[in-house]
């Protein structure tokens, strides 16, 4: 059991939790981060694109983002009862292909998966690698509503060497 | 009272976005409370969270979660235009990157770039538009980018539904 670049395995998938996002909690996003009626409103958000208040796509991704903090953090704390030495995970770089499939609308309830990827070796950093991920979420349906493709530095246990210098 | 802003012709269509123009505006001042608000509530990081813990981190200090950038970054594009425009949302994101860490004290901007505009094939009353959003920060310096496919309802939705067809 290791965090270090070279000992995360692929393809596995993680399952990240569910979140319940209710109409207040849509709201008070909102009105902070992303005022459109279309978050704020439940009688204005009827007549809308989306037909009903649903939740701002960066309260979805915010929601995302916990859940898998959370993962790391609980998969961080069972490593540290080994008492092997851990590999530091972060900064993320940014991310690709964030995608806002469906409305999420108040009451519903979404459950995010992940799947690593890729891993990227770095010239430029021949301590850290790119580790990325395929990142979905669906709703109570089984409609998938969100997905993204995150990315993040990783410290890797021998540093890079490419094979041939070039 | 988006129909309103509507019959007063005021707002922004997908029509009125040009290809190529940059725009400018925003004001978002960073503070330490708000960045470790919004750290606690969904991004529990040290890095976000304790100032002191911070200086042991990567990030060398306190900085705001990437994705409270991003929530700020929404707050001004609503503000900015977005608010009195025909903005249908958006599609999604087809890349974000995050270039600098943000600290407290920081009074972000937004530079605004319209890179590609098409028509719906399928839904005449819409057109997508493609942009290249940048954040800015006192200096001037980008501290993240972003490449949204948004969607913006159209002004002349029949005459163009007749060309089309």
């Amino acid at each position: 059991m290791s965090n270090y670049f070279e000992d995360v395995p692929l393809g596995e998938e993680m399952h990240l939790g569910q979140h319940t996002f209710t109409a207040e909690e849509i709201k008070a996003f909102a009105v902070k981060y992303d005022p459109q009626y279309f978050h704020l409103d439940e009688a204005a958000a009827k007549s809308s694109l989306f037909g009903g208040l649903c939740a701002s796509g960066w309260h979805t991704a915010a929601i995302w983002i916990r859940l898998t903090v959370a993962y790391r953090q609980r998969y961080e704390a069972e490593l540290a009862k080994t008492g092997v030495k851990m590999a530091q995970w972060g900064p993320s770089p940014g991310f690709k292909n964030l995608k806002w499939l469906k409305p999420v609308f108040a009451g519903d309830t979404i459950t995010f998966t992940g799947r690593r990827t890729e891993k990227v070796d770095l010239k430029s950093r021949p301590h850290r690698g790119i580790i990325y991920a395929l990142n979905e979420g669906f709703n109570q349906h089984g409609e998938k509503v969100f997905e993204i493709t995150s990315s993040i530095l990783v410290e890797r246990r021998q540093p890079y060497q490419p094979k041939d210098g070039a | 009272m988006q129909d309103d802003a509507a019959a007063a012709g005021s707002r922004l269509y997908w029509e009125d976005l040009e290809v190529g123009r940059v725009e400018h505006f925003g004001h978002y001042e960073v503070t330490k409370e708000e960045i470790i608000e919004f750290a606690s509530t969904y991004d529990p990081q040290a890095m976000h969270l304790d100032e002191e813990a911070a200086k042991h981190t990567v990030a060398g200090g306190l900085c705001a979660s990437g994705f409270h950038t991003c929530a700020m970054l929404m707050r001004m594009l609503c503000d900015g235009y977005l608010n009195a425009s025909s903005s249908l949302g958006a599609t999604g994101i087809e890349e974000v990157r995050w270039m600098k860490p943000v600290r407290p004290g920081t009074v972000l901007s937004v530079r605004y770039t319209c890179t590609e505009k098409r028509a719906s094939a399928s839904r005449p009353g819409i057109g997508i538009a493609k942009a290249l959003i940048e954040v800015l920060d006192d200096k001037g310096e980008v501290v993240m980018s972003w490449r949204p496919v948004q969607i913006f309802g159209r002004r002349t939705v029949e005459g163009e539904a007749v060309s089309a067809s």
